[in-house]
C-alpha cells in the first residue's frame, strides 16, 4: 500500500529529515503510533500521510515531538441508517472508498488525492470539485474529539466549544491535536460516476462555461494549459460530473486500480518549460471532441493523479510546491484573467494547473475557499520561485483573495496578514487555547513567529 | 471461518483481522486492554460485510491462567472454533533488555513459555474438533544468533521449533500449524527503529498469512524478500557475523 511509504526529502543539514508531498524537507522525526491519545501527550504538532504540498506537516524545531497518526485508523461507529460515522483520525480515506463505496457511501467531500487522513482533511478543511454544492469537508463535521496543548482530552462540536470546533477546521493543527473525527457520509446511487469533458478554447470561454456547469452539474473543474499565452491563453479542459443512476451504471463494482509507481527520481532538468510545453499540448489535442460523455470510475474521475504513486518524483530532488489562491467573485473574470498573463509571463508553471469555481466561504476561521475563482498551479522550485509567489500574493491581496495553506511554503508574514482578515481571530483562539504556542510547526514559525 | 485471535488490537495482527473479517470470516479477539479491545471490535463490525459483532475477551499472555477461561469465552461466542491465530508477543531492543533483567525475564516468559502453554490450549481443542489452524508469529530474528537481537531472537528461535515439530507431530491429524517469520514491518511495535530496505507493510503481511493459510503451508517468510535475506544470513560463516551489525 502507498499510504505507508515515508516520503524522504532532501536537504544540505546531516541527520533524519522529514518531508512533504514538494519534497522539502526539514529536520526532524515522526513518532509513529496506534494508540494517539498517548501519543500525543506533550506532542507540537500531528501529520497524516504527509500530503500537504509545504510545510505545514513539519516540524517548526528538531526537537519537536511530531506524532504520525497514519496508524490510528479504527472506524469506532457507523450508523447505516444516517450515514454518520466516527473514527481515529489517522483513519486514511483510500481505506474509506475501499470499504464503503461498494456499500454506496461516500464521502461528502474528497480532496484530490485519497491518501490523505481523516485529521489531515480537518485541518485542511478540504474542498473538492462540489464545492459549489456542498462546501468544504468542514461543513459535514459534526463533532473532534481532541488533546489540547495542556494534555486534556476535549471533545468539540457546533454546539459545545464551538469556537474551538470552528478554529480546528482549517486551522492546520495549531489549536490541538484531532484524535476522532465524526461527519456524515452521503448515500450515492451507484458507484460509478457519470462525466461530460468539454475542450475549451480560452480563459474567457473557460470562466462562463466554469460558471454554466456549476449550474448544471454537482462537481466540476478544469485543467487549464497555463503555458499556452497569445488569444488562446486559458484554453483546457472542463470536466463535469455527477454520480451515475443505477440505470446508468455497469452493474459490477469499479474494478481496484492497478498501483504504478513512478519507478525513478528524474533529474532536475526533465521536466523544463519544452517538455512542460509539448506534454500540455498532447493533453489539449487528445481531447480532439469538443465533448466527451462517459462513464469512469470514481478514481479516475476525483484521483486521477493517484494513479502514478510517487509522481512527485517526476520534479527530480529540487522539489516543488504548488501555488493555489482563491480570486473573489467581486474582482471578476478581469482579474483571473490577468492572473493567468502574469502567470504565463513568469513561466514558472509545469503542466498541473487545475481551475475551480468556489461557493460561498465555510464556517472554519481559517478556511481557505471563498465565493470565488480558485487557482492551482504546481511550479518547480527554482531560484526564483520566492519573487514568482510574492508577484502572485501581491496581486492576491490586491483583488481580496487568499492562499491556501496547505500548498503553501514561500507566502511572507506580511502578506499571510495582509490577504487574512480572519487571522486576528484565530491568533486570539490560539491565546486561549494555547497561550504557550505549545502547537506549532515549520509553516506556524514562517507565518505566524513561533520560536524554533 | 470461525477465528480467535490474540493481539489483534494493533500492528499485524489488526491487519489481519480486518483481512479476515472483511472476507467474511468471524472473528473473536483476546487482549489485555479493554478499551483497545471495544475500539477494535467496533472497527470490526463496521468493516464486516454483513456487520457481524465482534466478541472480545481479556487474555494477557503474562497470565496463563486466563488462557482457559478467554478461549472458552471465544469457542461459546463462535459457536464453533476453526482457527487460532497469535499475534500477540513482547518486544524490546537488545540494548534494554540488557539492562533490565527483569523485563528479561519478562519477554523470555511471554514469547516462549506463555506463548507455547497458550498453543497448547489451542491444540487440545482444535484437536478436538478434528483439527484446523493454529498460526503463530514468531519472528526472522530467530532464524540465527544475531547482535542485534540476541535475546529476543533466541525465544523466538525456540517457538518456531516448537511449531515445527507440532506440525510434524500432528499434522496428520488435521491440525494446520502456520509459522509466521515476519521481517521488519512498520507497526506501532517497531516505531522508533530506523527502517531497513525491504521493510513491509502490515497489510501486505495479512495478505501473505491469508494465503499460506489457504494453501495450508507450514511456514512463510513475509514480505517473502526475507526469506532471500534469512537464506543468506543462515549461510553466512560466524566470522562474518561477529564482524557485521545485521
Amino acid at each position: 500500500m502507498a499510504q505507508g511509504l515515508p516520503l524522504r526529502g532532501h536537504s544540505s543539514q546531516p541527520g533524519p529529515h522529514l518531508a512533504a508531498w514538494g519534497r522539502v524537507s526539514e529536520p526532524g522525526q515522526e513518532q509513529l503510533s496506534e494508540s494517539l491519545e498517548e501519543a500525543c501527550r506533550g506532542a507540537s504538532l500531528c501529520r497524516g500521510l504527509g500530503r500537504s504540498y509545504g510545510d505545514s506537516s513539519l516540524p517548526a524545531s528538531p526537537k519537536d515531538k511530531v506524532v504520525a497518526t497514519r496508524l490510528a485508523n479504527r472506524i469506532l461507529a457507523f450508523d447505516e441508517d444516517t450515514g454518520l460515522l466516527r473514527a481515529e483520525a489517522g483513519l486514511s480515506l483510500v481505506d474509506l472508498n475501499r470499504l464503503l463505496l461498494p456499500r454506496g457511501w461516500f464521502v461528502p467531500v474528497t480532496p484530490g488525492t485519497q491518501f490523505v487522513t481523516l485529521g489531515g482533511m480537518v485541518a485542511s478543511d478540504v474542498h473538492g470539485k462540489n464545492h459549489h454544492r456542498a462546501g468544504t469537508f468542514g461543513a459535514h463535521v459534526t463533532s473532534l474529539r481532541m488533546r489540547l496543548a495542556d494534555d486534556s482530552i476535549l471533545r468539540c462540536s457546533p454546539k459545545e466549544h464551538a469556537d474551538l470546533f470552528y478554529g480546528t477546521i482549517g486551522g492546520m493543527g495549531l489549536l490541538g491535536h484531532i484524535l476522532e473525527v465524526e461527519f456524515r457520509l452521503d448515500r450515492i446511487p451507484s458507484p460509478w460516476i457519470w462525466m461530460e469533458s468539454t475542450r475549451v478554447g480560452s480563459i474567457d470561454e473557460f470562466l462562463h462555461a466554469l460558471a454554466e456547469g456549476a449550474r448544471c452539474w454537482p462537481m466540476t473543474m478544469g485543467w487549464i494549459d497555463c503555458l499556452h499565452r497569445g488569444r488562446a491563453m486559458g484554453r483546457g479542459i472542463l470536466m463535469a460530473g455527477r454520480w451515475a443512476t443505477q440505470e446508468e451504471a455497469p452493474a459490477s463494482l469499479p474494478p481496484a486500480p492497478r498501483e504504478i509507481t513512478w519507478p525513478v527520481e528524474l533529474p532536475n532538468w526533465a521536466l523544463n518549460p519544452f517538455s512542460a510545453r509539448t506534454f500540455n499540448a498532447l493533453y489539449y489535442a487528445s481531447h480532439w471532441r469538443r465533448h466527451r460523455r462517459r462513464i469512469v470510475t470514481p478514481t479516475t474521475f476525483f484521483y486521477p493523479l493517484d494513479a502514478v504513486l510517487h509522481w512527485n518524483r517526476a520534479y527530480g530532488p529540487r522539489g516543488f510546491t504548488q501555488y493555489q489562491c482563491v480570486l473573489p467573485r467581486a474582482a471578476g473574470p478581469e482579474a483571473v484573467r490577468e492572473f493567468l498573463e502574469r502567470l504565463t509571463q513568469l513561466g514558472a508553471a509545469s503542466p498541473l494547473c487545475v481551475i475551480k469555481d468556489c461557493g460561498p466561504e465555510g464556517q472554519g476561521i481559517l478556511s481557505f475557499p471563498m465565493e470565488g475563482t480558485s487557482i492551482a498551479v504546481d511550479m518547480a522550485i527554482s531560484p526564483e520561485i520566492q519573487h514568482i509567489v510574492d508577484h502572485l500574493n501581491e496581486f492576491v491581496i490586491a483583488t481580496g483573495g487568499r492562499i491556501y495553506l496547505t500548498k503553501d511554503r514561500f507566502t511572507r508574514p506580511e502578506h499571510f496578514r495582509a490577504m487574512e482578515p480572519r487571522l486576528e481571530r484565530f491568533l486570539s483562539l490560539r491565546e486561549h487555547w494555547d497561550p504557550r504556542r505549545h502547537l506549532r510547526s515549520a509553516q506556524s514559525r514562517r507565518l505566524l513567529g513561533d520560536r524554533a | 471461518m470461525k477465528v480467535v485471535l490474540l493481539g489483534g488490537t494493533s500492528g499485524m495482527g489488526r491487519a489481519l483481522a480486518r483481512s479476515l473479517v472483511e472476507r467474511g470470516d468471524q472473528v473473536f479477539l483476546l487482549g489485555r486492554r479493554p478499551e483497545e479491545l471495544a475500539r477494535s471490535a467496533a472497527d470490526l463490525e463496521v468493516r464486516h460485510p454483513h456487520k457481524l459483532p465482534c466478541g472480545h475477551a481479556l487474555c494477557d499472555l503474562e497470565n496463563p491462567e486466563e488462557f482457559e477461561p478467554a478461549l472458552d469465552a471465544a469457542e461459546a461466542t463462535l459457536g464453533g472454533l476453526d482457527a487460532v491465530i497469535v499475534t500477540a508477543a513482547l518486544f524490546a531492543t537488545q540494548d534494554t533488555l540488557e539492562s533490565d533483567l527483569t523485563l528479561t525475564r519478562r519477554l523470555l516468559t511471554v514469547n516462549f513459555t506463555n506463548t507455547i502453554l497458550f498453543c497448547e490450549h489451542a491444540r487440545r481443542r482444535l484437536l478436538a474438533r478434528g483439527g484446523g489452524h493454529l498460526v503463530v508469529f514468531s519472528s526472522v530474528a530467530g532464524d540465527r544468533g544475531r547482535k542485534p537481537v540476541v535475546l529476543y531472537g533466541s525465544s523466538k528461535a525456540g517457538l518456531s521449533a516448537y511449531l515445527e515439530g507440532l506440525d510434524h507431530r500432528f499434522h496428520g491429524q488435521g491440525l494446520r500449524v502456520l509459522c509466521v517469520k515476519p521481517g521488519f514491518v512498520k507497526t506501532g511495535m517497531t516505531a522508533g527503529l530506523k527502517p531497513p530496505p525491504f521493510a513491509g507493510e502490515p497489510a501486505q503481511v495479512a495478505r501473505d498469512v491469508l494465503r499460506a493459510m489457504d494453501r495450508g503451508s507450514p511456514l512463510i517468510y513475509t514480505p517473502s524478500i526475507w526469506s532471500l535475506i534469512l537464506c543468506i544470513i543462515r549461510a553466512l560463516p560466524r566470522f562474518v557475523m561477529r564482524r557485521i551489525q545485521f
